[in-house]
């Protein structure tokens, strides 16, 4: 697989990334596109391209097409493009966009904006040093060699002379827009790679941030939702004559999605859906249960995969002398944003206007269109704060039922999830079985290597033309395109698709792939008898970028040298093949009653060029937490064909004093940038679950951890 | 219906909403208050959390009645210009990732220093469990806790 496709540059050109899990994110966007929509189209503003706006005090606008769900991008982003501007940081603001196609995808996960609008918003930011500029010039009648941008302006170098950017912007707009202007050396970058304050982090402290569920539009209405506690249940029948007569409660109405109460108010809503008598049809699924899911994932282990991965001769595994099988499985599991799903939507006239958290702006406006049946021209979606992302907002089915509402009342409405509504109907991330066996000669060195994933597909369930025979490829990250060599290895995917609903989760399969590779090379390790940290320097090439970040970890958590009474550590890593970072984790753990503590974790990353070191540290600070949370508390079981998680006393999330130390180290590079919302995740569990086997010497094949 | 009258952030409101509603929806759709929000509505999440005569409280679980005659502090009036010791904390230690939970989190902390000016790690894990944080910012917040209660011992 090819993880960085080459671009024309010439071309408005679409890369569809396999990365993303099958999702088509990362568009090419030439900075000379759309010039003639926008450029000086304006008075008094310079706009070379979709991406920035200077007017004539000298602030700068930078466009957001990416969604901010506390990962930081609202400020990366224009970070990227302030640099090759040589913009003044302090001039810098923001502005997220709404749905449009001249932005290319405006989906946000597979931890890609960075990497997808890195050379676009550079070039935007260059573009436009190099147009002021040359209105510099030509206002001094000097020659534009002579001068250079700096710091919010540009200096004539001769005579120090100096204009703002501002002052620039009316003989800037005038010009035309260059093509192949030149980008920096890295090595002069001076606000990337820089510890900057986030630029939304005062709306977040003072109670302005407006999230999806804070939207008020004149004339709106409240409602929630009575869906099918069921998967794949309906409306038999329902009495809403109750439900009708309770304060406050304007509609009762019937959508594809289950009975909407519509009110004055939330709560109002709220206790007019508590009036509802509805008779479920159950569906197909009322017998299905996580037991009955659990023995069909065995049965079909069965049957030969798909061969996702081979390398070598795979039948040498019976030939060794030393044989280790283990078989690893983990639960379904929820997203739980802080922000339960919500979506404020105005469908009237044959126009829909939507306010909504989403991950996929252009996304969510699409399946708008198509569901009320209005072309995309006549759906404008403004995308607010996430509260919470984490691959729940991709998905498209609370924006399109807050329409579907709208459309039905002729009315603007705010839909609200309440926390049982959002656990229970969600996309969850899928549960999986795994069988491995490899062998070992005398000496303990690794001869063959078989791993078979036996799992719910996402794509099988949902875009079943995605998957060619058998294989999901988005079900094998994580497993596949390892940095270890294995001489002779193959890797294997059984689909075993259910009723229950399947989405992307943060850093998607790999959540589970790597918790299993990371726990059986551990067991390898210690088959034979080799430190785990040296087992992996065995498995990996000299002088890689894997090894060296399995070193450092190694080095800054003292590994090998002694702990204090009680306390243990674990290691594991996890490869770049899908977020475009290496990583390390190295827990240190104790076990009370049963239970396990995560005390302290270092980690160590090396994720190409560092946009801002805050960020990647707060990206993996939030990736260990919903790592840990996932690794001793998360499971979602499933009973008579419904959740039985409901809020977050039956699915617990860590809360402070359960939070570890957090050391991260960031290896400095000039490296093609890398993801970072997502890979800090895969290995917190595995080095966690390995530190438990080093304290107790049991080893942990299911999650969640349970010692007891 | 009934009509009230509430004190928050120092100033007299009257709403009129049904009796038992939780504070959080007066708050919130009554009064346009939203920077307090809703996470769980059954006090598991502290979202919600609001100051109320010096205590943080979870107000999905306060009736609207309760609070009357009370002093309502909301994370819109805890300061003029975010600069609350916790606040000013929280810009320097870059606490808020998606935000969401932040409101939570700023208010308890502020009534957490203004008894105990100078809490332990203990404390504030004590004073800070009820509140929860999906993205993790937990080990920041005890970092911007003690730098908050630093702040506001040296502007005495
Ligand atoms: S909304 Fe009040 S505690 Fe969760
Ligand atoms: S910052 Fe996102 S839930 Fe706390």
């Amino acid at each position: 697989m090819k993880k960085t496709p080459s671009i024309d540059r010439r071309q408005f050109l679409k890369v569809v990334s396999v990365a993303g899990a099958g999702l088509a994110i990362g568009f090419y966007v030439s900075p000379k596109n759309f010039r003639d929509e926008v450029a000086g189209a304006t008075p008094g503003i310079f706009a070379p391209n979709v991406w920035l706006r200077i007017d004539k005090s000298g602030s700068i606008t930078v466009t957001v097409s990416k969604s901010e769900m506390g990962q930081g991008i609202s400020t990366g982003l224009p970070m990227i493009l302030a640099e090759e501007l040589e913009a003044d940081w302090t001039k810098i603001r923001f502005e997220r966009a709404d749905a449009d196609t001249k932005y290319g995808s405006m989906g946000t996960g597979g931890s890609r904006s960075t990497r997808s609008l890195w050379n676009p918003l550079r070039e935007a930011g260059a573009a436009a040093r190099e147009m002021l500029i040359s209105a510099a010039a030509q206002t001094w009648n000097v020659g534009r060699e002579t001068c250079r941008a700096e710091v919010g302006g540009i200096v004539h170098v001769p005579s120090g002379r100096k204009l703002a950017f501002g002052e620039l912007v009316e003989a800037a707009s005038k010009l035309a827009v260059p093509e192949n202007v030149p980008l920096k050396d890295p090595r002069d970058f001076h606000i990337l790679g820089k510890r900057m304050h986030r630029l939304d982090t005062p709306e977040k402290i003072d109670g302005s941030a407006m999230f999806g569920i804070d939207v008020r539009v004149p004339g709106m209405l409240h409602a929630v939702v009575a869906r099918p506690p069921i998967f794949g249940g309906s409306v038999k029948s329902v009495n809403a004559t109750e439900a009708k007569a309770m304060p406050g409660v304007r509609h009762v109405v019937e959508i594809s999605q289950g009975i909407a109460v519509v009110a004055d108010s939330t709560w109002n809503a709220i206790q007019g859906r508590k009036a509802l008598e509805i008779i479920w049809d159950e569906g197909p699924n009322a017998n299905l249960s996580s037991a009955k899911i659990r023995s069909m994932l065995q049965e079909f282990s069965t049957r030969d995969g798909a061969v996702a991965e081979e390398r070598g001769d795979v039948s040498l595994l019976g030939k060794a002398a030393k044989m280790i099988e283990a078989v690893y499985e983990l639960p379904y599991l929820a997203h739980a944003t802080m922000e339960p799903m919500n979506c404020t939507a105005d469908v009237r006239n044959n126009r829909c206007e939507i306010w909504a958290p989403t991950q996929s702006a252009d996304g969510a406006r699409g399946a708008v269109a198509e569901a009320i049946g209005l072309s995309q021209d006549n759906v404008i979606v403004h995308v607010t704060y996430l509260g919470g992302g984490f691959g729940r907002r991709f998905e498209s089915d609370f924006v399109v039922e807050a329409a579907n509402i709208s459309k039905a009342i002729n009315a603007p409405v705010k839909v609200l999830w309440t926390r049982d509504d959002d656990m229970q109907h969600d996309w969850y991330r899928t549960t999986s079985l795994h069988h491995l066996i490899a062998s070992a000669n005398e000496k303990g060195e690794l001869v063959a290597f078989k791993h078979k994933i036996i799992a719910p597909s996402i794509n099988g369930q949902r875009w079943p033309q995605r998957v060619r025979g058998g294989l999901d490829h988005s079900a094998v990250e994580g497993a596949v395109e390892l940095e270890y060599e294995l001489p002779n290895s193959r890797i294997e995917y059984v689909m075993a698709n259910t009723a229950i609903p399947v989405g992307w989760w943060r850093s998607v399969s790999a959540s589970q792939n790597v918790f299993v590779v990371e726990s059986f090379i551990d067991e390898l390790a210690s088959a034979a008898a080799i430190d785990p940290l040296e087992y992996r320097r065995q498995l990996l090439k000299k002088d890689s970028r894997m090894k060296n970040v399995l070193e450092i970890v190694a080095e800054k958590s003292a590994w090998g040298a002694p702990l204090p009474k009680g306390r243990y550590r674990g290691i594991a890593c996890a490869p770049p093949a899908f977020f475009g970072s290496y990583i390390a984790h190295v827990a240190e753990i104790s076990i009370e009653d049963n239970n396990v503590r995560v005390h302290r974790v270092v980690s160590a990353v090396d994720c190409g060029i560092c946009v801002n070191p805050d960020s990647v540290e707060a990206q993996i600070e939030s990736s260990i937490a919903f790592g840990i949370t996932a690794a001793l508390k998360g499971v979602i079981t499933i009973e008579k064909g419904r959740v039985m998680q409901r809020n977050f006393d039956d699915y617990m999330l860590l809360t402070i004093d359960e939070m570890p130390k957090v050391e991260v180290h960031i290896v400095p590079s000039n490296l093609p940038v890398g993801g970072m919302g997502e890979p800090g995740l895969p290995p917190i569990a595995p080095a966690i679950a390995n530190a438990v086997f080093a304290a107790t010497g049991k080893r942990i094949r299911k999650l969640p951890i349970r010692l007891a | 219906m009934a009509s009230m009258t509430l004190t928050i952030n120092g100033k007299i409101h009257s709403v009129n909403v049904q009796q038992g509603t939780p504070l959080l929806w007066v708050l919130r759709d009554s009064l346009g208050l939203t920077g307090t929000k809703f996470g769980c509505g059954e006090g598991y999440c502290g979202c919600c959390t609001v100051i109320i005569d010096g205590d943080a409280v979870k107000s999905c679980g306060a009736s609207v009645e309760s609070a009357v005659g009370k002093k309502i502090t909301t994370i819109e009036g805890l300061s003029r210009d975010r600069d609350h010791p916790v606040q000013r904390a929280w810009i320097e230690e870059e606490v808020p990732q998606c935000g969401y939970c932040q409101s939570g989190q700023i208010l308890t902390a502020a009534a957490l220093i203004a008894r105990n000016p100078h809490p332990s790690d203990s404390d504030i894990d004590a004073a800070m469990d009820g509140v929860l944080c999906r993205c993790g910012t937990y080990h920041r917040i005890r970092r911007a806790i003690h730098h908050a209660a630093d702040l506001k011992a040296g502007a005495k």
